[in-house]
């Protein structure tokens, strides 16, 4: 269940791009705070900055000005080799797309995050079968993404992100590209993981009946800034 | 990302564009065989060459002379010129003392004079050539009819095989016959000259033929070149000590009336002084020309000829490189296409951890394994063509009844350099790919579809 810990601590946070002459305030001024094992969703239109957001948080992006702190460490001031660190080590990340790798296996895609991280290749094979079971796929372990449901690749994608124990997951529109029923079970999946093994949550959806079902706190974008911050549930 | 999950993402990626990777591995393949059939003619040849000039005697000898026959034309009547203190006379003594040299193999006189044969009752005018038995292992002999002489000092011929045709154009008939060498036999007459001349300074000789019988035991393509100073082809080879003790008159006996003989002992015109290896040949001749000889060897014809290759080689491996070159702008243009390609894979990769470097670090091997792939093939490829420039080669010498030769040579370390350099080429070809790929922005490339 959430607690006041902080997790995520936006501080006035800005990303602005240049476009030609003109300035775009994709995130502008933005100021939020996630406790630690919090599931929010950030709601809002197409174009409206949630995703910009969710970059930023993930440390895919830096912000223009402001302060992204993830437990305790500031993303604004590390050096480019500790933020792949921070996206290894912190965060795991599940996409609208799924963006598995598809001439890899299952098994080989869920692998990867625990390659790149230099774990023994004696311990990966548990942490990879544990992953899978923790969503149910251990059966399909060496099936390629292309001979999956849509779910069941979205599973996988979650599988991927849990590999290296994270503290926070970070899900881009995870039900974008399904069904509403699947969509359904990857949010139920999602919030079983929120509490157990425990972890915060940060979902971007525009779909709002299943955000307030499922997510503890709504937050709701518009034109780069927090529209409403919404209130814990 | 540690280098076997590195190589392993990198021949995983190789082998999903197969037929794209193996025509730029090929390309790679084609460049180095093109270098490494090249360098193994180059230093095939330098080997062929080497060898043919180690065998032939020239290299690791030394011609030997008595100081006083190098009279320039500057240098006067010798009764205005001062003696040389240390010119020494070459006779048997000073042959005796230069055999006992370090280093030195074996010291012989050249011995060839001009004889009439009698084969099958009839005349035949013709060179005989006193040969050591260091020649046998200069490889002229190599492939000869019949064998080699049977000792030093067997009375056995060895003839040349255009002057065997003339005796009888069945060559083969002619082993195991025996043939008769008329010579003209020097006699001495230096006591009756001394007697008579209170100076001493005369000398000469009687002439008076002789016959001997010679078994006909080899026919050989020519005659070998066992050192220099000598004239004109043998045509009739027999044993050198042999030759020695027949005291033949030869053409330079000429200068012996001219020279300042007052001794009894057997004098020489010139020797020939064959040490162990050519590196120690101008150590050697330095000590002679100290003993107060003549001396004088193809050293720095040999040095001249290395550099030739040399030059060779450079020019052959710069000709060859532009294969190779087409190959690396293959390797680039591949990789840059992957990266292209892979945009989104690239994306996934840095949004799951990867550094900038570990994206780096696996274009950069994947260019790798194929520069690996290439230079194995190529090196393999390029032998297989020296081979068969070899063969055809052979095929044509054959075809104009000469012996054959080896052409190629592919040794260790172009075996090695082959392989390296592909490497080494493609890692170069790899950095601008390898480099742009880690610079792509994650957002971006997994905006991209």
């Amino acid at each position: 269940m959430p607690d006041s810990q902080p997790a995520i601590q936006l501080d006035q946070v800005s990303r602005h791009y240049a476009m030609g002459e003109s300035v775009i305030r994709a995130v502008d001024n933005v100021s939020v705070f996630v406790g630690s094992g919090e599931f929010l969703a950030l709601l809002g239109s197409s174009g409206s900055g949630k995703s910009t957001l969710l970059n930023l948080i993930a440390g895919l992006d830096r912000p223009s000005s402001g302060a992204v702190i993830a437990h305790g460490q500031d993303l604004s001031k590390m050096s480019s080799l500790e933020l792949a660190r921070y996206r290894r080590q912190t965060v795991g990340m599940v996409f609208q797309s799924f963006n598995l790798l598809p001439r890899m296996t299952l098994e080989e895609n869920v692998e990867l995050p625990l390659r790149l991280a230099e774990v023994d290749r004696s311990e990966r094979s548990l942490c990879v079968r544990q992953a899978l079971e923790r969503v149910g796929l251990e059966k399909r372990h060496g099936h390629r993404p292309s001979e999956l449901s849509g779910g069941e690749q979205q599973r996988t994608a979650i599988a991927r992100a849990l590999v290296n124990r994270p503290k926070i997951l970070l899900a881009d529109e995870p039900t974008g590209n399904l069904d509403s029923a699947t969509g359904e079970s990857i949010l139920t999946l999602l919030r079983e993981i929120q509490r157990n093994p425990g972890m915060t949550i940060i979902m971007v959806t525009h779909e709002r009946t299943l955000a307030e079902r499922f997510a503890n706190r709504l937050a709701v974008m518009g034109d780069g800034k927090l529209l409403s911050n919404g209130a814990a549930r | 990302m540690k280098l076997r999950d590195l190589s392993d993402l990198a021949f995983r990626n190789l082998r999903e564009a197969v037929l794209r990777n193996s025509l730029t591995t090929l390309g790679v393949a084609v460049g180095v065989a093109s270098l490494v059939a090249m360098l193994s003619l180059g230093v095939g040849l330098q080997q062929l060459a080497t060898s043919r000039l180690a065998k032939s005697g020239l290299f690791d000898s030394i011609f030997v002379t008595p100081k006083s026959n190098l009279r320039g034309p500057g240098g006067g009547p010798p009764a205005t010129r001062p003696p040389d203190a240390k010119a020494r006379l070459l006779d048997a003594d000073a042959r005796a003392e230069i055999s006992h040299m370090p280093n030195v193999i074996e010291v012989y006189p050249q011995i060839r004079f001009f004889t009439e044969v009698r084969y099958d009752g009839k005349p035949f005018a013709t060179m005989v050539a006193g040969m050591p038995e260091s020649s046998k292992a200069s490889g002229a002999f190599d492939g000869m009819q019949g064998s080699f002489f049977s000792s030093p000092n067997a009375d056995e011929a060895i003839l040349q095989a255009e002057f065997a045709k003339e005796l009888n154009p069945q060559t083969s008939s002619l082993i195991g016959k025996d043939l008769i060498m008329r010579y003209a036999e020097r006699q001495s007459l230096s006591s009756q000259a001394q007697a008579g001349d209170p100076a001493g300074n005369s000398g000469g000789f009687s002439v008076v033929p002789k016959e001997k019988h010679f078994r006909i035991i080899g026919i050989v393509e020519t005659e070998p070149a066992s050192g220099f100073g000598g004239f004109g082809s043998g045509r009739l080879l027999i044993p050198l000590p042999i030759a020695e003790t027949l005291r033949a008159a030869q053409v330079n006996d000429l200068r012996d009336i001219l020279r300042d003989s007052s001794s009894d002992k057997p004098t020489y015109s010139s020797l020939t002084v064959r040490v162990k290896s050519p590196s120690l040949v101008g150590a050697t001749e330095a000590k002679l020309k100290d003993l107060g000889f003549g001396a004088f060897s193809l050293l720095d014809v040999s040095k001249t000829l290395q550099s030739f290759f040399t030059v060779l080689d450079i020019l052959l491996a710069i000709f060859s490189s532009v294969a190779l070159a087409v190959a690396t702008l293959g390797i680039v243009n591949t990789l840059v296409m992957a990266v292209l390609e892979r945009r989104r894979e690239i994306g996934v990769l840095k949004a799951l951890g990867a550094a900038d470097r570990d994206v780096k670090q696996l274009f950069f091997v994947e260019a790798g394994v194929m520069g690996l792939i290439g230079g194995i093939l190529g090196t393999l490829l390029g032998w297989l063509i020296g081979r068969g420039l070899a063969l055809g080669t052979n095929v044509y010498l054959h075809s104009k009844n000469l012996s054959s030769v080896d052409i190629s040579s592919v040794p260790v370390w172009l075996v090695l350099g082959g392989i390296a350099f592909a490497i080494l080429v493609s890692l170069v070809a790899g950095l601008y790919p390898a480099s742009r790929a880690a610079r792509l922005d994650p957002v971006q490339a997994l905006r991209y579809e």
